[in-house]
């Protein structure tokens, strides 16, 4: 009995490590493979010489790309929206989640309702697309010309991360409101000073990912910034892919590099910053994953 | 407002000879807390709570529900001067043209309703367990340092935006021949004989029968490992205890996976399970409109792409946000029973 015991669980050991081992590598290829065909000649590229390390090592396909204004100018807009997105997102999602958390709201359920419902329906692509083009006049009416405002102020708000908020606001105990309330303190402090540093690492976890979103948003960026000093990176890579794709566009390359190691490059230079901050932000993606469960 | 006496509360019962509450003035003041008088004095006095409120109502109101008034655009005649509130009603004419139109644009309605259906159907079928099986994996293997390195690798490609992603698979199975940059996937592929050269060198994204597995398997390969976490939790949280009887009992492995672990992390399948039934309609379209392309409309176009296509690159705007309100219409019908059974079958539900 105790000998076939450890056999099966020798077996179900040995499947699983190497199931894993396969998976995670598989995981890991496209972005090494990314990294050597960024730096690989462009005869080693073009006839699939590189298969895991790089040939012919060149470093003008990266070159190319940093002396491109184009690439610089769209690197910071999306830092722009994705800070300001940020900032503007958490401040009204803290506000609303604050008011919605309190019992004594009147219509709590009414306003409860209005949030959820739209992640439940939405009014599909093209409303949508009309309203933005009414939004995008009025704010032109008013005097803001930069489209990426539009973008930051009108998109990107999502009901599911005021929920995960409100629910992080109503574990705080009563009697700490109550005992600051005592000392004299206005709703206004009560929230800065007492519920935001009780609640900081769910709303470091919103601000994740609010920020996530934003710095991938490209539909709509695409769509509604029609001045293409303004596009955001995820539309720039988009667009170069296009126009490196074309065979007739790229009927007259002589370089010494592939054009493939361009639209590489370009990726790796998107991902390097997102795993720089990856290790600082990992344990705040893995909690808002376990927050997801919501009750009303 | 009516000013109550302290007499009005209370009659003098002559029968029993005491005081009694009185039922008519607890009505009274029921009413009166629920007039709007009451309400504006109510939130005149806790005026900052209500003010916190505004710009998020305001965010909404004007991105999410304003968009839902301009789908009256579906019933009526478009005209590119008037606001939609102007238009002249035509009915139910774009939804019947969709419906029972029997020309090319119904045809391709219901050939993006069904992609819709089976790109999602398909992602149940494959994408769902995956998680699942990695968080087994993952509890089996004690080194914390190789499991920890196994997790990391696995979430990493949830951290590159769509865009990204999609230039990656693209670039991958690019055509091309074996002189001029044909995708590493696709060479290895036809060198293990899985595919045809030809196959190979006119690019798997042009290719409809390709296009539900290049999607089905980017996604799992995008979501799998980040997906784990959750039930990954729920594994961790199982006591050793439980193990270690079900090891006195003679259990081997599979018997502790069977009457051990699946047990135990059961209820959060079964909400993963509901949620995605739930979601069936709604599929990622970033995603598709940045993988597909007029070759693979066969299989790839779903109802978004659709809306897309006619509504926002084309001009048929009524006829297109009508396509796309069915399907959403049916999709939320799908995320209320879901949930309304999770609530009954194990009182966990989404909202």
């Amino acid at each position: 009995m105790k000998r076939k015991l450890e056999t099966s669980e020798m077996i179900f050991k040995v499947i699983s490590y190497t199931l894993l081992s396969i998976f995670a590598l598989a995981c890991l290829y496209p972005f090494v493979y990314a990294v050597s065909a960024s730096i690989s000649g462009g005869n080693a590229v073009d006839y699939g010489k590189v298969v895991l390390f790089p040939k012919d090592i060149q470093f003008e396909a990266f070159g190319r790309m940093f002396h491109d204004n184009m690439f610089w100018n769209a690197y910071s807009n999306t830092l722009f929206l994705t800070f300001y997105g940020t900032v503007w997102a958490l401040f009204v999602a803290i506000l609303g989640a604050y008011a919605l958390s309190k019992k004594r709201l009147l219509f709590r359920r009414f306003f409860n309702f209005f949030l959820v419902f739209t992640m439940l329906f939405s009014a599909g692509i093209v409303p949508q697309y009309l309203n933005y083009l009414d939004t995008k006049a009025v704010f032109n009416a008013v005097g803001i010309k930069d489209d990426k405002w539009l973008v930051v102020i009108a998109m990107g708000m999502a009901a599911m991360n005021i929920i995960l908020l409100r629910n992080a606001f109503e574990g705080v105990p009563s009697e700490i409101e109550e005992a600051a309330i005592v000392d004299g303190a206005t709703e206004f402090q009560v929230l800065g000073k007492v519920y935001i540093p009780m609640c900081k690492s769910t709303i470091a976890t919103v601000a994740l990912f609010f920020a996530i979103s934003r710095w991938n948003g490209y539909f709509w960026a695409r769509q509604m910034i029609s001045n293409s000093n303004e596009h955001p990176l995820q539309v720039f890579i988009r667009l170069r892919l296009e126009e490196y794709m074309d065979p007739e566009a790229m009927a007259g390359w002589n370089e010494i590099f592939s054009s493939d190691s361009v639209i590489y490059a370009l990726i790796v230079c998107s991902i390097v910053p997102i795993l720089i901050i990856y290790p600082f932000i990992q344990k705040y993606f893995a909690k808002g994953v376990n927050a997801g469960g919501v009750k009303e | 407002m009516m000013t109550s006496k302290a007499a009005d509360y209370l009659i003098y019962d002559e029968a029993a000879g005491v005081y009694r509450e009185n039922p008519e003035q607890a009505v009274r003041d029921d009413v009166e807390k629920h007039t709007w008088r009451h309400v504006g004095m109510t939130v005149m006095k806790d005026w900052r709570l209500y003010a916190m409120l505004v710009p998020m109502l305001l965010v909404f109101l004007f991105w999410r529900y304003l968009p839902m008034y301009e789908l009256l655009g579906c019933f009526k005649v478009p005209d590119e001067v008037k606001p939609v509130a102007d238009q002249l009603f035509c009915g139910f004419s774009y939804f019947k043209r969709l419906l029972v139109g029997g020309d090319t644009m119904s045809a391709e309605f219901w050939r993006a309703l069904r992609n819709t259906f089976l790109l999602s159907f398909y992602g149940l079928c494959f994408g769902f367990p995956m998680p699942i099986i990695l968080a087994l994996f993952f509890n089996e293997i004690r080194s914390n340092l190789v499991r920890s390195t196994c997790q990391v690798l696995t979430y990493l490609p949830k951290f590159m935006s769509t865009v990204v992603m999609t230039s990656l698979v693209t670039m991958l199975v690019k055509q091309g021949s074996l002189t001029s940059g044909m995708g590493i996937i696709s060479q290895a592929l036809a060198s293990l004989g899985l595919i045809s050269t030809e196959t190979a060198h006119a690019g798997l994204l042009n290719n409809p029968d390709f296009f539900r597995s290049i999607y089905q398997i980017s996604g799992i390969w995008e979501g799998a490992g980040y997906d784990s976490i959750v039930y990954f939790a729920a594994i961790i949280a199982i006591a050793p205890t439980s193990y270690e009887a079900a090891q006195i009992d003679g259990a081997g492995k599979m018997a502790q996976m069977r009457y051990v672990v699946l047990p135990s992390i059961l209820s959060t399948i079964v909400i993963m399970l509901i949620t995605r039934i739930g979601s069936l309609l709604n599929i990622g379209y970033e995603k598709v409109l940045l993988l597909y392309n007029t070759n693979t409309y066969v299989t790839a176009d779903v109802v978004s792409t659709f809306a897309q296509r006619y509504g926002l690159a084309g001009t048929q705007k009524g006829l297109a946000a009508a396509a796309e309100m069915m399907n959403n219409v049916i999709g939320m019908l799908l995320v209320i029973s879901a949930n309304t059974i999770a609530r009954k079958a194990s009182d966990t539900s989404l909202y």
